[in-house]
């Protein structure tokens, strides 16, 4: 098979963290915020940073900087808020970026088995190959064994 | 002409709720699961003092009749920095007295909402969901997220020896954070 009987065209859009590019599907992003205040409270899950307000949704932030450049993202200036699909949930998160996005059509190749986990594809643009990024590897997720949210049945419960 | 039936309105479910202050955070218990609120002072002399090393958070016991009820610093529990608590909240239904620094004040809560799945440690147990008021986003703590089942028979195991030796000795302790 050759690499153009691989490539496939997809949606992305492109964010920028420091001096990197990379891409997230088009229809995992729901919009790009201007950066707000960030809610925090006691947690112990260290890749998350507090919460922001949107829309009336608590939407927690997660800094992926450091994981795809080796340092925390110094300047925000937006935060992408991205959907994340899990076995039993759909979750959104807000992923502090550097840059302005830009919404493209680009030819994408499937990510191979050397890849890391966090690459799902990788996009051609004007001459750039981009990381076409898997969220699911690069922010948080309950493990099985991690016990169940305790609830009560009142008030309003809206489940994220 | 037959008028439609007028619908029925039903008001939003509501939940009163304490807002507390543990170190420099603030969180929210429900007003229902809140038994009893004492100061510090009025039980410091009847508190009998337990040491369990794998649980820091718990330096106290209270007997009421045949049980006791375990004191959990709030501030260590959530592992915040201790800071000097004032109150005691005796929690309904449950074992666990909770140390805590103050009262903010009581609210009235009309949506809570899960946690995100982003969040996956302990704070699944500490909390039953996130609560948005006056523009605030505030964690509601679960009232059984405090100490397990575990945690519980080891303390009962502990202040049992204990009792054992107190028939012989002194009780009641100064409570402190």
């Amino acid at each position: 098979m050759t690499w153009m009987e691989q490539a496939d065209t997809c949606s992305c859009v492109l964010l920028r963290l420091g001096e990197r590019r990379f891409a997230l599907a088009a229809d995992q992003v729901a919009e790009l915020a201007a950066p707000s205040r960030i809610f925090r409270f006691a947690h112990r899950t260290p890749d998350i940073e507090g919460v922001i307000l949107r829309r009336g949704r608590v939407v927690p932030v997660c800094d992926i900087s450091e994981k795809l450049t080796g340092k925390r993202l110094g300047q925000r200036r937006f935060y992408l808020i991205a959907t994340c699909r899990r076995e039993n949930s759909f979750d959104w998160i807000a992923l502090p970026v550097s840059g302005e996005c830009e919404l493209i059509r680009a030819d994408l190749t499937p990510a191979g088995a050397a890849d890391s986990p966090h690459v799902s594809g990788w996009l051609s643009h004007n001459g750039e190959v981009i990381e076409l990024l898997n969220l699911q590897a690069l922010t948080p997720v309950a493990s099985p064994g991690t016990p169940p949210q305790l609830a009560a049945a009142s008030p309003r419960e809206d489940h994220a | 002409m037959r008028l439609a039936a007028p619908q029925k309105v039903h008001p939003a479910r509501t939940e009163q709720i304490i807002l507390f202050r543990a170190s420099t955070q603030v969180f929210a218990i429900s007003s229902a699961s809140v038994q009893e609120v004492r100061s510090v002072d009025s039980l410091s002399g009847v508190a009998i003092e337990v040491s369990e090393p794998s649980l820091p958070k718990v330096r106290h016991l209270l007997r009421r009749g045949e049980r006791n009820l375990y004191v959990v610093n709030a501030a260590l529990h959530f592992g915040l920095r201790p800071s000097p608590a004032a109150l005691i909240f005796l929690l309904r239904k449950s074992r666990v007295a909770l140390l805590v620094d103050g009262i903010e004040k009581m609210a009235t809560m009309s949506r809570l909402q899960a946690l995100p799945g982003a969040f996956c440690h302990e704070e699944r147990t500490w909390y039953r969901g996130l609560t948005v008021l006056d523009q605030n986003v505030i964690p509601v703590v679960s009232p059984s997220g405090f100490l397990t089942a575990e945690e519980l028979s080891l303390l009962d195991a502990l202040s049992g020896s204990r009792s054992l030796q107190e028939s012989t000795g002194v009780a009641g302790a100064e409570l402190t954070a």
